[in-house]
């Protein structure tokens, strides 16, 4: 199996589709950038798709191309790990909408023969999850041992129960929810305006010069990263400790750590991101209700699911807090699903599904396991 | 396979294989495990503390994380054949409640309770003008999470009056079933079988 061509590190594929949308719009053709880890075995019971969160990649497990970091869920992924590439055959792709090598604003609208911009279509979580059977389709396997997801990847995570119900077998569904809640939409709007207010960001069509809008974007990753730590998180981490100084300067100058630190975060950000992916991505996630898609009763979403679910949130989340879990969990219960649910404790905020927790780790290598009998 | 508690064999050997059950406080889901690898049940497990949830969701076996005062009520009406209540019933707030939740969930329900009229605690009160702490019941009244003491005839009271149909009863004393003849006096534990 290793010898086919389709499977590997830093795969590239371009579909013809096309993808009907739910905006009504289809997208054709698509470009996925994806890779797959392990060996499918023969009967191909073992594939795990793995979906990535907002600004998350491909790489969930090998050297990111532009940071040089190590896959962003290696704590989770690789030889021995819960997720295991000695037992599974795992694919994780670059979502719908991004900018690691799927189609997205700053891909080539083949209508134009430059780049899509804000021309391209608005997407939904569904879409990207419907772009991810298409991938699936093409590599040949039909049915999942196991969805995983954390935060956004979460989202995409559970529409594939629903939509695909009979190709999913078990799902993992990190720090995530059913729905965006007023707040989360807040914040994202918080983000998309800094983009907009740039005037670099022109409308989006800022490709051809590259001169992308990147104090825009680097604004709104900080905004966002606050979201995604805890209040005790950051006193811990930083308190009101300066940075490089014995005094405050008077100025404004990154005089805190903390200050200093969100700069670091805004501005590594723009080397890796598109920020018109970032407008595309963070209007999926708000468009996100999974109960209004099934006449407001989230329950209707798993009516007759044969998949086993995990539920996993964290006491500081408070960007996806447990009570979203919950709701999933009780619309689980009523539709007489199979779900396991834990909320684990973390000081560090809706990140902690990223790092080390070996409660999270014991969870999921003993749900997948379970699975596999 | 590790020993089930002895109120739990009972309850694991009284169960109809095949069944879905749902256990109520199903600690690290021993008596879920038994029932799946021994029964072929559909087992589910409520349970508040997270050490057992992990262990329990570690072997394999599906359980919530949760509190059956507030969970409970999210289960949809006959969705189990038994809901389960294990040596749980004396540390909710409204155990007349929770019997109505448990028989709205399950068809039938096993409960189990340990018994606070077992002459060893009479004689401890009796006698030692505290309340009791013995073996059954290692706890001072002041951290202990039993909240509402209830004995045999208690509970049977409450069945009577309930209108609930019982089903079976058992008895142990020690880890040894014992007989109902003045069970309210010589039973540590007792597991009742109940129907609507």
């Amino acid at each position: 199996m290793s010898e086919d061509a389709r499977f590997g590190l830093d795969k590239h594929v371009r579909l013809l589709g096309p993808l009907p949308l739910d905006s009504g719009a289809s997208l054709a053709p698509m470009e996925f950038a994806y890779e797959t880890y392990g060996e499918l075995n023969a009967s191909k019971t073992n594939a795990i798709l793995i979906c990535h969160a907002l600004t998350g990649d491909q790489y969930v497990a090998s050297t990111h191309p532009i940071t040089g970091k190590a896959g962003w869920w290696e704590r989770m992924v690789g030889p021995g790990k819960p997720i295991d590439t000695e037992r599974h055959f795992i694919i994780c792709a670059n979502v719908l909408g991004s900018c690691l090598g799927s189609s997205g604003p700053a891909t080539i609208n083949p209508a134009t023969d430059e780049p899509w911009g804000m021309d391209f279509p608005v997407l939904t979580i569904a879409d990207m999850v419907r772009a991810q059977a298409m991938l699936l389709d093409h590599l040949g396997i039909t049915k999942l041992h196991a969805v995983i997801g954390g935060s956004m990847g979460g989202m995409q995570a559970v529409s594939w129960t629903a939509l695909y119900p009979e190709r999913v077998n078990s799902a993992v569904i990190i720090a995530s929810a059913a729905r965006h809640s007023a707040q989360n939409i807040a914040f994202h709007e918080v983000g998309r305006q800094a983009i907009m207010a740039d005037p670099r960001w022109r409308s989006g069509a800022y490709y051809a010069d590259d001169d992308p809008p990147s104090s825009g974007l680097a604004v709104a990753r900080m905004a966002a990263h606050i979201t995604y730590l805890s209040e005790a998180g950051l006193t811990e981490k930083f308190g009101r400790r300066l940075q490089d100084r014995e005094a405050k300067t008077f100025g404004f100058d990154a005089d805190f750590q903390v200050e200093s630190y969100l700069r670091h975060q805004g501005i590594s950000f723009v080397d890796r991101f598109d920020a018109n992916s970032y407008l595309y991505i963070t209007r999926a996630m708000d468009y996100f209700d999974l109960a209004e898609a099934h006449g407001g009763v989230l329950a209707n979403a798993f009516k007759g699911s044969k998949t086993r679910f995990c539920l996993i949130s964290f006491d500081t989340d408070w960007l996806y807090p447990t009570s979203e879990s919950r709701t999933m969990v009780h619309a689980l219960n009523a539709a007489g699903a199979e779900v396991s649910f834990m909320e684990l404790s973390s000081p560090f905020g809706h990140d902690s599904f990223l790092l080390e927790n070996p409660e999270m780790n014991r969870i999921v290598d003993g749900f997948l396991k379970a699975g596999e009998v | 396979m590790t020993k089930l508690r002895p109120d739990l064999q009972i309850i694991a050997d009284n169960i109809v294989p095949g069944s879905r059950v749902l256990d109520i406080g199903c600690g690290d889901g021993a008596l879920m495990a038994a029932l799946r690898d021994n029964k072929g049940c559909d087992a589910r497990g409520l349970e508040i503390d997270p050490v057992n949830v992990a262990s329990a969701v570690a072997k394999g076996l599906s359980v919530v994380q949760g509190d059956a005062g507030s969970d409970l009520a999210t289960y949809p009406d006959d969705s189990f054949d038994y809901a389960i209540l294990s040596q749980t019933l004396q540390t909710t707030h409204r155990p007349d409640i929770m019997l109505e939740q448990l028989l709205r969930i399950g068809k039938q329900a096993f409960v189990s309770f340990p018994n606070f009229a077992h002459w060893r605690v009479r004689m401890s009160l009796l006698f030692g003008g505290r309340m009791p702490v013995t073996r059954l019941l290692p706890q001072s009244w002041y951290d202990t999470p039993n909240i509402h003491h209830v004995t045999i005839d208690d509970f049977r009271a409450l069945v009577r009056d309930g209108k609930l149909a019982q089903e079976g009863q058992w008895f142990l004393s020690g880890d040894k079933q014992t007989g109902r003849g003045i069970a309210n006096l010589l039973a540590e534990h007792a597991v009742f079988l109940l129907r609507r």
